[in-house]
């Protein structure tokens, strides 16, 4: 960098700690740092202001970084075109200050709005309306999701729980709900709580698995147990729900 | 109190956001504005006049009944009623563009801020104090943003005409391109 180099700020001493969570952004930052240096907006000495707004990113990780690497780049690109001799008439010459300080005005009249609001908001959190509003419910567990690869997976496990599977055989045997259900109230009365596969045998016939499925959704409706899956394609809990009654 | 005036103080009682004349008229077909008008500076006269723990405030371009702030203190010590919570820097700097510049664009505000926009115009969106109002006709037309009458009632503001005049302003700038909207 050129000389003569600006002297670092005393970081501590003015009590300017350059914990960039307290900047909006990099017009923010620098209209701090021209605040703080009493510079006249109107004839910003670049190579200063833009070697302090490197000195304050510098303790940035690249990510949150890269608004602030753009306006210090722009710095740098004004500060060089400043260093460049002039020729001709005066007139033609545009200060390449000028877009930035535009942009520093306009910033600073929003901040300006921001804390005339800030005001309002707590002028008018002083006051309380008798509207109602209702609690808010517990979040909502986030949606499954799963790849179409771990659904064939599951649907593979279920099939070879079914020792012969004849996909054309119509089954004349009907679903036997109230015995799944017997079964699932057997176990709900022995132990809390219990995994899907406890209800099933060693080799459980599909109208077993699909016979305590529907029963246990029904009991769920009435609210006799609960299912839970802690997450996709972990064994399904069941525990007593708020209806349960022992027997 | 006129029979009016004391519907108009239930109807206000009763309903969980400020209601503005239109809504008035629908409770009582037969009066027009000017009788709800009377009816309205009777209620806030008599909540003066007598003292009350309540008072009627015209916010957010209707009118409602607040709870006079001598007494927020009390109130929120014993969590009867909260504070709404308080935005941040970045949720008002939004706000402050989109209130002058409406309707706006995702782009300009980025521009004027000089920082990335999109997750606290998701937040404010969620907190229903700005709404996409429609597309601009720009390239690859995008969403177009304006405040709500939730954000008026969050600053306590009649309508945008109470937000400070840019003229009034310290700093003096170009003229917004939309002149700060009425209504």
């Amino acid at each position: 960098m050129t000389a003569p180099r600006p002297v670092p700020l005393p970081v501590q001493e003015a009590g300017f700690v350059v914990s960039l969570e307290r900047y909006s952004g990099p017009l923010d930052l620098l209209l701090a740092l021209i605040r703080r240096e009493e510079i006249d907006i109107w004839d910003i000495p670049i190579a200063r202001i833009a070697d302090q707004f490197l000195l304050a990113i510098g303790a940035l990780g690249l990510d949150e970084a890269a608004e602030y690497l753009e306006m210090a780049a722009r710095l740098l690109r004004i500060k060089a075109q400043l260093l460049l001799p002039r020729r001709g008439d005066d007139d033609a010459w545009e200060d390449p200050r000028h877009e930035l300080v535009r942009r520093l005005l306009e910033y600073q009249q929003i901040r300006e709005v921001v804390d005339w609001m800030e005001k309002a908001a707590r002028r008018r959190a002083e006051r309380f309306s008798r509207g109602w509003l209702p609690p808010v419910p517990d979040a909502p567990p986030p949606p499954l999701t799963f790849e179409l690869e771990e659904l064939l997976e599951a649907v593979e496990r279920v099939l070879t729980m079914i020792p012969d599977p004849f996909i054309y055989r119509v089954a004349p045997r009907p679903l036997d709900i109230e015995g799944a259900t017997r079964r699932v109230l057997d176990l709900l009365a022995e132990r809390p709580a219990f995994a899907f596969r406890d209800l099933l045998g060693e080799r459980p016939a599909i109208v077993d698995i699909l016979s305590a499925l529907v029963a246990l959704l029904e009991m769920a409706r009435r609210g006799t147990l609960t299912v839970a899956q802690p997450a996709a394609f972990q064994p399904l809990q069941i525990t007593r729900g708020t209806a349960y009654q022992a027997a | 109190m006129e029979q009016r005036t004391r519907l108009l103080e239930a109807a206000l009682f009763a309903a969980p956001r400020p209601l503005a004349l239109d809504d008035l008229t629908v409770l009582e077909p037969e009066a027009g504005e000017d009788d709800w008008r009377r009816a309205l500076a009777e209620l806030r006269d008599h909540y003066e006049a007598g003292s009350h723990g309540v008072e009627l405030v015209e916010v957010a371009e209707g009118w409602q009944i607040l709870t006079r702030p001598i007494f927020a203190e009390a109130i929120e010590r014993a969590q009867f009623a909260a504070r709404p919570l308080k935005l941040s820097g970045a949720a008002l700097e939004v706000l402050a563009v989109i209130s002058y510049r409406q309707p706006v664009g995702r782009a300009e505000i980025e521009e004027i801020r000089g920082v990335s926009s999109g997750g606290v115009l998701r937040l404010l969106q969620e907190r229903g104090l700005i709404e996409v109002t429609g597309r601009s006709e720009g390239l690859g037309r995008p969403l177009l943003y304006a405040t709500t009458p939730t954000f008026l009632e969050h600053l306590g503001l009649r309508d945008l005409s109470d937000l400070p005049r840019t003229e009034e302003l310290a700093v003096a700038l170009r003229a917004p391109q939309v002149p700060p909207a009425e209504g």
